[in-house]
């Protein structure tokens, strides 16, 4: 195990011509490193599942973070929150492109919809960290 | 775009839903191992619903 993540850990750093172009397509569209490097059922999964969170999002009305200056909990809650909603890649530019603006409103439904919103991002990001990987050629 | 009112368990259940499915399929490094972790971590999701579920009703008295 420790030999593991040392051996890991020595791993040259790859070309960037070697995965930028699957990171960068799995930011735009969730899934989409996977399908350039011809992982299509695992694109599908990852595709299906971001979408139908940031989806859910949207149908629950869930708000949209904008950074904001304030104390630090503000900046961070919603400095955090928008970087989130921005890792969502091209759902969240259609979204705001086609001006999606949802205040924040009290109630469970809005608050699990901005929950969803945000969480759609974080979990595109570990899609983009899993084809970072398959990029890297550490992961099949 | 549809609107749509959830209760909080069928909100929990689908954030469950998305997420073990994007955690299975980044995890692990075979399609089986896939399947079992994802089905693991949304059993943990569900044993974590019902399980503060009940603790928040027994916690309110």
């Amino acid at each position: 195990m420790a030999k593991e993540k040392e051996l890991q850990q020595k791993q040259p750093m790859p070309p960037l011509g070697a995965w930028v172009p699957a990171v960068a397509l799995g930011w735009l569209i969730p899934g989409g490193g996977h399908f350039l490097l011809k992982r299509n059922g695992r694109g599908a999964l990852l595709l299906a599942a971001v979408t139908g969170m940031f989806l859910f999002g949207i149908m629950m009305q869930g708000a949209m973070f904008q950074p904001q200056n304030g104390d630090l909990l503000t900046t961070l809650i919603n400095t955090g929150g928008f970087l989130g909603n921005l890792c969502s890649g091209i759902l969240y530019i259609l979204s705001v492109g086609f001006g999606y603006s949802q205040v924040d409103l009290a109630g469970h439904v809005h608050d699990y919809g901005t929950k969803f919103l945000v969480t759609a991002g974080l979990l595109n990001v570990l899609a983009m960290v899993d084809a970072y990987e398959i990029a890297a050629g550490r992961k099949d | 775009m549809p609107k749509v009112n959830l209760s909080h368990f069928e909100a929990a259940v689908l954030f469950a839903i998305f997420t073990s499915v994007v955690m299975g399929v980044v995890t692990k490094r075979t399609d089986r191992d896939r399947l079992h972790y994802g089905l693991y971590t949304f059993g943990c999701f569900l044993l974590a619903l019902f399980g503060l579920g009940w603790l928040m009703y027994f916690g309110h008295g």
